[in-house]
């Protein structure tokens, strides 16, 4: 036995790689992923619309953080301004004030936010209760009760509370459309990840270095299977989610196709160029899995984007699994149209662009006849 | 004119160590080109840059374009979970060989090589010998002006190293440039040329009747080891017998049986070039 365990240190000693990764990449994960690790929700980004939108945006008390207001007349055209707003993403709660009586929207799409935004809002309604006695009473100053006194003077207090999109703040609505996306990750990052190093392996590199492909060929050739059965896997994990867990799809089919298309080319790609860079099936998982656990953890999957420390928070748009369940969350739950989606889609259009080119060129590297390697 | 492709002084280092060093060798075609050389002399360097696997330091590599190219890397090029017939198929589409042409000399090689009745099995379920034959098969297949062919007959049976021949001598008869690897004497001897490396340097080269030809001094047979120290320095055994360099103007040792002269052969020639070398080196 102490012969065999001799052995694997040498072995271990000389390759550095996993060393490395065996050392480096425990402690820089848990670093990171230990800032983004929080569900706590700082601040909700709110929008104000209504006659009284100017009062209430300036009464908005914390967490409530104002992210656009539209002081219209007509309460139909609010409430429609307001429904816009959450759809597209650019806030978690609208607040629309006017006749017949104010409503408070959450976007339940949110999961986190939106809680923070109900228990927020209760303890607002006691606050307000409070708060107006004391105004009542003619006895209450300070900047303490001012917030919810003007509040309460919109009517905001009694305001019905909706919870749009997924009204029962069920999990697993919000899950399955990023989850789909892990999946994705799983065997579009992992699985061909395995594709280049097994050839470098089995000694079949050098014979498709000779032969007359050009590296993009060899790209497109090893990703096109992978997207084929990536694609599948796609489908079918959306039919189990909507079918058993319930998890509706309100928008359209071929916003998320497109969405789909390009997450699975970015992250194949990732797969081909992990390949390319590794020497060992090993290493080439092992890569793998440190990109699969950021993106998890990152992209606003587990955790809300918003939670993350800002120092930790760039990673996560680098990652392409952060665009997607953008989209997914939009389409699938918000069925948000592609006019507002269109920033993920070109993040994740710049990602494929970057990934097949570094792809592109290290297969340039290893298939041409390069120097001693 | 003769295509002539190969190498012109090319030096190859890995890190600091010099793989080859200002090797040249030509191929002609409808010839037969040998390297040989010990383990590590620099073979597979030398053919990897032939066949554009790798690129010099130095020097200069002709070679036709890629699709006219044809390569059997040391680890057979083969993949192991495809079948023969999915390996060929695959190797017949990159080179955009007619799928006719592909059908009749795949058809013909499989069974001359006796690999017909294997079509359909893994190459990874093959014998060693199988794969190499399949190897060169799928070399051969688009009909390559240059074949480079990596020691394809180490490890292989006697009745599997005639069928390879076979397909190598086909391969030149077809006008193709043919340069492989070995570490068969008898395979040297039969092929056109013969380049002998050894350390990354060429030793010797030319056909191998020119070889011989050129090894100075004269080889005695003994049946002994020889008890001079200086005299064991230029033996070797062969065939159960002990073979003793005698350079031009040199005396047998005092005590020693003067032996049976032999005429040198190409692995005696090969023996004394690389002993010549290491006298010189050391």
């Amino acid at each position: 036995m102490r012969a065999m365990i001799v052995k694997e240190f040498r072995q271990l000693r000389r390759d550095r790689r996993t060393l490395a990764m065996m050392i480096l990449m425990p402690i820089l994960l848990l670093v990171i992923l230990g800032y983004a690790a929080s569900f706590d929700v700082s601040t909700v980004p709110t929008v104000v619309a209504g006659p009284q939108a100017a009062t209430v945006a300036d009464a908005l008390p914390k967490p409530f953080r104002l992210a656009g207001s539209y002081p219209a007349a007509s309460a139909s055209a609010a409430s429609a301004w307001a429904h816009d707003e959450l759809r597209d993403g650019h806030a978690a709660v609208a607040i629309v004030t006017g006749t017949p009586a104010p409503v408070v929207l959450i976007d339940g799409s949110q999961l986190f936010t939106a809680q923070a935004a109900e228990r927020a809002l209760a303890t607002l309604r006691g606050g307000t209760a409070g708060a107006a006695g004391g105004v009542a009473a003619g006895g209450v100053s300070g900047s303490g009760s001012r917030v919810p006194a003007a509040l309460a003077a919109a009517g905001v207090a009694g305001a019905s509370v909706q919870v749009l999109y997924n009204p029962q703040l069920k999990t697993s609505d919000i899950m399955v459309p990023g989850l789909a996306g892990v999946i994705l990750v799983f065997v579009g990052t992992v699985i061909t990840s395995l594709g280049v190093v097994r050839e470098r392996q089995a000694g079949t590199l050098e014979q498709l270095a000779v032969m007359p492909l050009r590296p993009a060929d060899v790209f497109l050739g090893k990703i096109v299977p992978y997207f084929a059965v990536a694609v599948a896997d796609l489908a079918i994990v959306l039919a189990i989610g909507v079918a058993v867990f319930g998890v509706p799809f309100r928008g359209s089919a071929a916003i998320f196709g497109l969405g789909a298309l390009l997450f699975v080319f970015v992250t194949l790609g990732l797969g081909v160029l992990i390949s390319s860079v590794s020497q060992t099936q090993g290493q080439a998982i092992q890569l793998a899995v440190m990109t699969l656990l950021p993106q998890v953890l990152l992209s606003g999957l587990i955790f809300p984007l918003s939670s993350i420390v800002a120092g930790v928070r760039w990673i996560a748009y680098l990652l392409p699994l952060t665009y997607f369940t953008e989209i997914a969350r939009g389409v699938m739950l918000r069925a948000e149209p592609i006019g507002s989606l269109w920033p993920p889609f070109v993040y994740l259009a710049l990602l494929g662009v970057a990934v097949a080119t570094l792809a592109t060129l290290r297969f340039r590297a290893t298939l041409a006849p390069g120097s001693a390697r | 004119m003769t295509a002539q492709w190969g190498a012109d002084e090319i030096t190859v280092r890995f890190g600091g160590r010099t793989a080859l060093d200002r090797v040249s060798v030509s191929v002609s075609a409808g010839q037969v080109t040998m390297v040989v050389g010990g383990d590590g002399a620099g073979k597979s360097t030398l053919l990897r840059c032939v066949a554009g696997a790798l690129a010099p330091a130095t020097g200069t590599v002709h070679r036709p374009g890629a699709e006219r190219v044809g390569y059997l890397p040391p680890a057979g090029g083969v993949y192991d979970d495809l079948s023969v017939e999915e390996n060929l198929r695959f190797r017949s589409a990159v080179f955009k060989t007619p799928a006719t042409v592909a059908r009749r000399r795949a058809g013909e090689y499989l069974e001359r090589t006796g690999l017909a009745a294997a079509r359909d099995r893994l190459a990874g379920q093959l014998s060693g010998g199988m794969r190499r034959k399949l190897g060169v098969v799928a070399a051969l297949l688009p009909g390559p002006d240059l074949l480079v062919l990596d020691e394809a007959t180490t490890g292989v049976d006697p009745v599997s190293r005639a069928d390879l021949w076979w397909l190598v001598t086909r391969a030149a008869a077809d006008g193709a440039a043919v340069l492989m690897s070995t570490t068969y004497f008898d395979e040297a001897s039969r092929a056109s040329r013969v380049l002998v490396l050894d350390a990354g340097r060429a030793l010797a080269a030319g056909s191998p009747a020119e070889i011989t030809a050129a090894v100075p001094g004269t080889i005695v047979a003994v049946p002994e080891r020889p008890a001079d120290e200086d005299e064991r320095r230029r033996a070797w055994r062969r065939a159960g017998a002990w073979r003793i360099w005698q350079p031009d103007g040199a005396s047998p040792a005092p005590g020693r049986p003067h032996g049976e002269r032999v005429p040198p052969d190409l692995q005696d020639a090969v023996c004394v070039a690389e002993l010549r070398r290491e006298l010189a080196d050391a």
